[in-house]
């Protein structure tokens, strides 16, 4: 065996180093002394996995052609180290509390294998790698969403995710069966050349596709969604809207542009329909909730149908276009997710859209930083959502031709999407409305956040204002996708 | 020189704004920065009319184009601007309006400091939407001028202000969904691999490289977008509540500039990038929709009885009358359009300065609880006089000379529906008379019906200045309408050889 091919994978070697000493630190230290250390550790660990791979990796592969990497891949495994980061800087508030300061190390180290499995899962080359990194991605999720153990939601959010993890696993397993027996083997490249649309391949891309729709949490797959982001602690929350979506979403428009090229037609149905229900019934959704979580939960599945907007270009276009909004997702709503949990821990763990009211009076700074980060989701310039919206409907019309039916309804699609824009943004609106001119009588009093919980925001910020307008973000992520 | 110092200049405004500690602060901010955009301005139109004098007249339609930096390059765009007749009027009117705004709004309570902020914004987008020549810079900048509305009305305006400020805020941004399926149309097919206006216009000899059934479908999208902003007929409805909430300045700024974003827009990209979609049935509709804006708007401000409504309804009625002259399609009528649009926003913000004075003083709207205000506050009474004469258009105010331009341009037109058309809108004429004279006989000649209004106070030094300053620049402009007419003309004429 050549063990040289280990050099290929340099991010995820990197990030198993992270988890080594993780766990070291862990386990030489003890559980009851105060670990002020332990979380600016990880995080300077973290930020040195980003340095070694800020460079996009050359094409390569390992084991036989089950691995590949190549540059969008690497730059999609960056920007979710990033992601990662910024969830590790503002965890460390809600960590420090007594009921988990004792359980910060598995926190860490849950995290940082949950990031192992999505790397394997975005450079698979195979079906069975790739499935294997969904599951070890998904594994420790279950675990982070039911962290806060003893509180009850936390459980219930758990147990709903465990069920609805493996219950999509099964059905992506058997899409993938399906998708064995009419080709003959599971490499995505020999795939390719023999795969034609028989009633065979199209059920089994159908439930593939259903099965990383749920990870996405597409509509109809997001039944899950709502409970477990409410129920999840507010860091995790963040985390599972974020990571976790990009890197399935990114893995999905890979499989579907490498896989199932023969097959584009169909897909692109399937999509047009998933998009268009997603976006839609999630901003209906989203304007009905009260609790802010479940509202970032609805907000999440709508965000998720823009991202596979995207693919539906079918280009080298779509693969710059969606990272690029994956990348201004994770810094707009790790935002949003690190003041919400700033507010929760300052406010005996309520969430109530309520509570917000009269924010900017006591807390001006940041209800100005929520309203940023609200204006980046809901796409208002010159803020980078805009620019990253932008783009994703500019990959979605590409080539598409007015005067063909699958190019009119591109253009369709599109339109819908715009419409729910302003859907969304009315919900965004609303809270905006709550911190800026609702009045109180009794206000959330004026606090200082916790320095690490200032860090997040200000990282989160610089990305909200700066990767829109700076275009060597853009250029760094289109270099890469084109090479 | 270099435009971009029309965006620059704002951004350190917000800059100082920031960094400022008190009240005396923040104003010094606001009028050092307003001031220098004004002077620049100027000194803009005189720059142009001395470039201009120097190059043939059917050459160069844009000047001042500042070399473009490529912005998002696999993307083909570029942050490039440049600026003919038409955007360098709009530019001089955007600055009037901030000065005088900023006077307006001297007395702003509470938070000063974050008023100004957005209030600054605002005027960065549009700005930035004038001086842009590709589309994208362009909606970006048109997005950045919508959304401090919602603030500016919300937190700062009167009335059913929420109600109001989500309601206009919903609606631009409906229109402006409409425009980036429009501005995608038009990248993808017209070939050109770019989103700069002149390189589409002038690849391949205009925009025959998009075919013409697919103009017809990008055209109304791209119509109806900026439409919405500019009142268009259905699609007014924000402009009434969101004018009657918003606080004075913000009223001044958006009726007397934002809404022009619409017929700019209109003008500059639906008609200049389809023009074979000009011809065609749509050009029709939207001649028959603006009509109806014109008479509806009209109407409706004679029924109303709050002075806010009755102006908002006006600035319907005025701001049709854009649309119809651009849908006449005749050169004199679209040069009447823009220079409607410079006369309408300087009139209307002189209204709505001197309404939101009176409103503060008398702290009612409504005409039928004021009167005799000509004996109480003659010189605010004197400023109402010329807002409401200058809108129904005597000559001598810059009213007159902008209707005059467009119903004659209109005339031109010989078929029997563009006839039709014309007579039915000049019919607004009359009405608008009516409803003008009807408000200033009673809020300014008849009894005081409360004697607590004996007990008003004229306009202070600071609404003043916003006052007189606006009514010199509505008599001026009515007076000395050939400077403005020749530079607008000067650009109306290359982006007519391109659309006929």
């Amino acid at each position: 065996m050549n063990y040289s091919q280990f050099l290929n994978m340099f991010p995820e070697a990197s990030l198993m180093v992270v988890l080594l000493i993780t766990f070291i630190a862990d386990f030489c230290s003890s559980k009851n002394s105060d670990r002020q250390w332990f979380n600016p550790l990880v995080c300077l660990l973290m930020l040195a996995h980003i340095c070694f791979n800020i460079y996009p990796t050359e094409a390569a592969e390992a084991f036989g052609g089950m691995y590949t990497t190549g540059p969008a891949a690497g730059v999609l495994k960056t920007i979710l180290a990033l992601g990662t980061l910024i969830v590790l800087v503002q965890a460390k508030e809600w960590l420090s509390r007594k009921d988990t300061a004792f359980k910060e190390g598995e926190f860490y180290m849950l995290i940082i294998s949950t990031l192992l499995g999505m790397n394997m899962m975005v450079s698979a080359n195979h079906f069975l790698l790739f499935f294997l990194g969904l599951e070890m991605a998904s594994v420790p999720m279950a675990c982070l969403v039911a962290f806060d153990k003893y509180r009850h939601h936390s459980a219930e959010a758990g147990a709903k995710f465990v069920l609805t993890a493996t219950f999509s696993s099964g059905v992506m397993i058997y899409g993938i069966s399906l998708l064995y027996a009419a080709c003959g083997t599971l490499y995505f490249e020999d795939m390719a050349n023999v795969i034609t649309a028989s009633p065979l391949t199209i059920a089994g891309m159908v439930f593939f596709f259903s099965g990383l729709g749920f990870k996405i949490s597409l509509v109809p797959f997001h039944f899950w969604t709502a409970d477990s982001y409410q129920g999840a602690p507010t860091t995790v929350t963040g985390y599972l809207s974020v990571v976790s979506k990009g890197a399935a979403a990114f893995t999905l428009c890979a499989i579907l542009m490498k896989v199932f090229q023969p097959m584009v037609e169909y897909w692109t149905v399937l999509l047009y329909i998933v998009i268009v229900l997603s976006i839609t019934i999630a901003n209906l959704f989203a304007i009905r909730q009260s609790d802010l979580k479940r509202f970032m939960a609805f907000s999440s599945i709508s965000q998720a149908g823009y991202i596979m907007l995207a693919v539906v270009g079918n280009s080298a276009m779509s693969v710059t276009a969606l990272t690029y909004y994956v990348l201004i997702y994770v810094v707009a709503n790790l935002s949003v997710f690190a003041i919400i949990s700033s507010i929760e821990e300052h406010n005996n763990g309520t969430v109530q859209m309520d509570s917000y009211n009269g924010l900017y009076k006591t807390n001006p700074r940041l209800a100005f930083l929520m309203t940023l980060a609200l204006f980046s989701l809901g796409g208002i310039p010159p803020f980078a959502g805009m620019f990253s919206k932008f783009f994703v409907f500019m990959a979605a019309v590409q080539g598409a031709d007015i005067h063909t039916t699958l190019g009119g309804w591109a253009y369709g699609v599109v339109f819908i999407a715009l419409v729910n824009t302003v859907l969304s943004l009315y919900y965004y609106l609303l809270i905006v409305k709550a911190m800026f001119i609702k009045h109180s009588d009794n206000p959330l009093p004026t606090f200082q956040s916790a320095f690490s919980t200032k860090l997040a925001l200000a990282i989160c910020t610089v990305g909200i204002v700066a990767f829109g307008v700076c275009s060597f973000v853009f250029d760094w992520i289109s270099v890469a996708a084109n090479a | 020189m270099n435009l971009s110092i029309f965006v620059i200049v704002p951004l350190l405004m917000l800059l100082g704004l920031w960094l400022a500690r008190n009240d005396k602060q923040v104003r010094g901010v606001m009028v050092a920065g307003a001031s220098v955009l004004l002077a620049l301005s100027i000194y803009l139109v005189f720059a142009f009319l001395e470039a201009r004098e120097t190059m043939p007249a059917d050459q160069a339609p844009m000047l001042f184009t500042y070399p473009c930096v490529p912005w998002f390059e696999p993307l083909h765009i570029n942050y490039s601007l440049g600026v003919d007749g038409i955007s360098v009027v709009m530019i001089l009117l955007t600055s009037i309006i901030v000065f005088t705004g900023t006077f307006a709004s001297w007395q702003m309570e509470p938070m000063k400091k974050e008023y100004f902020l957005w209030f600054t914004l605002l005027s960065i987008g549009v700005y930035g939407f004038f001086i842009s020549i590709d589309m994208f810079t362009m909606f970006m900048f048109y997005e950045v001028a919508l959304i401090p509305m919602y603030l500016l009305i919300g937190v700062w305006g009167s009335g059913a202000k929420e109600y109001s400020a989500m309601k206009l805020t919903l609606m631009l941004m409906g229109g402006s969904a409409l425009l980036i399926i429009g501005i995608l149309g038009i990248y993808f097919y017209s070939g050109a691999q770019t989103f700069e206006i002149l390189d589409i216009a002038h690849h391949t000899n205009g925009a025959h490289a998009i075919p013409e059934s697919v103009q017809n479908v990008f055209f109304p999208l791209l119509f109806i977008g900026f439409g919405i902003l500019g009142a268009l007929f259905p699609f007014h409805t924000w402009s009434p509540d969101g004018h009657a909430s918003a606080p004075t300045a913000v009223s001044m700024l958006h009726a007397g500039v934002l809404m022009k974003l619409g017929g700019y827009g209109c003008f500059r990209i639906a008609m200049f990038l389809l023009p074979a979609a000009t011809h065609g049935f749509w050009i029709k509709v939207f001649l028959v929709l603006t009509t109806i804006s014109i008479v509806y708007g009209a109407l409706s401000a004679c029924v109303q009885t709050d002075l806010k409504y009755i102006n908002a309804y006006s600035s319907v009625s005025h701001c049709g009358m854009v649309l119809f002259a651009l849908c006449m399609m005749t050169e004199t009528a679209a040069t009447g359009a823009i220079l409607q649009m410079l006369s309408h926003g300087l009139m209307t913000a002189l209204f709505f300065a001197v309404i939101g004075m009176i409103y503060h003083q008398a702290g009612t709207r409504d005409v039928r609880y004021l009167g005799g205000l000509m004996k109480i506050i003659p010189f605010l009474s004197v400023g109402y006089a010329v807002a409401g004469l200058a809108n129904l258009g005597l000559p001598g105010f810059s009213g007159f000379v902008a209707e005059m331009t467009i119903f004659v341009g209109s005339f031109q037109n010989a078929d029997t529906f563009h006839r039709v058309c014309t007579i039915i809108a000049c019919t607004s004429i009359v009405v608008t008379a009516v409803y003008i004279l009807r408000c200033v006989g009673k809020i300014l000649y008849q009894k005081v019906p409360n004697p607590k209004l004996e007990k008003l106070h004229d306009a202070t030094w600071d609404e003043r200045i916003a006052v007189a300053g606006l009514i010199a620049c509505v008599a001026g402009l009515g007076m000395f309408p050939l400077w403005a007419e020749k530079i607008i003309m000067d650009a109306v004429g290359p982006i007519f050889s391109v659309i006929m």
